[in-house]
């Protein structure tokens, strides 16, 4: 495989450093999108998952994750619709469907390109505390678990973005 | 078409950002220093992306061709890493 780095060739290498706090499809699309793009730009990429961005990177829930119809003006419904049991799972299928039809992978499928990629995976500490989530049910792809000043020695000096 | 042969032709009509941008990137890891490689997009982004993705890797878009429908754009793999 290519290495991306382009720091052993004495270059200067640009950082980017996705942090996400939500694990609703929206939320994880756009980051692992963003993530994934940069690292095709030749940019050391970091991945930070902690709150409900840690859903995205448990086993259990990554290929089930879900968008929230509740507290979201943005869908094509009245709001207190969103409330309806199955409503969820109906706004869910419909975004999957959306997704499918312009070619966009499943958010398993961007976590295996954004390792294939060079992009690194790290999990908050304190999160993984908070929500009784251990190391082991986490997906494969995770690098390692740190904390916020590893995290952010690893956005120093690069672009940041928060999700 | 010009004398200008492309080594790869990807075809990403229908498919939207990153889509474009992934599959370049495939195609420029595992192509060689000097390979053109075209690529074929609808989605209206792709354009400005790859321009952005080439001037960021140091590779060079050689043309962009309106089609009907779609845009084919010739990037010249003038930059390899390691």
């Amino acid at each position: 495989m290519t290495q991306l780095k382009t720091e052993e060739k004495g270059e200067q290498t640009s950082r980017l450093l996705v942090i996400l706090s939500k694990g609703t499809m929206d939320m994880v699309y756009p980051a692992l999108m963003i993530a994934n793009t940069g690292a095709t730009m030749g940019k050391e990429v970091h991945m930070f998952f902690t709150f409900w961005g840690l859903d995205a990177i448990n086993k259990r829930k990554v290929d089930s994750l879900k968008v929230a119809p509740v507290g979201n003006p943005g869908m094509p419904m009245p709001n207190i619709l969103g409330m309806i049991p199955g409503m969820t799972a109906m706004a869910t299928r419909m975004m999957k469907g959306r997704m499918a039809k312009a070619k966009q992978p499943s958010v398993h499928e961007l976590f295996k390109m954004a390792k294939d990629l060079g992009v690194k995976l790290h999990a908050c500490s304190t999160t993984m505390e908070v929500m009784n989530t251990p190391r082991e049910t986490l997906i494969d792809e995770v690098d390692d678990v740190v904390g916020a000043a590893t995290m952010l020695s690893l956005g120093e000096g690069g672009q940041i973005i928060f999700i | 078409m010009s004398a200008l042969q492309p080594h790869k032709v990807l075809d990403c009509r229908g498919s939207f950002c990153p889509g474009p941008i992934t599959e370049l990137f495939k195609a420029y890891r595992s192509a060689q220093l000097g390979d053109v490689i075209e690529l074929l997009a609808t989605d209206p982004a792709a354009k400005a992306d790859i321009t952005a993705w080439a001037q960021k890797s140091g590779n060079e878009v050689l043309d962009v061709v309106d089609e009907q429908g779609y845009i084919r754009i010739l990037v010249k793999v003038t930059k390899k890493r390691s």
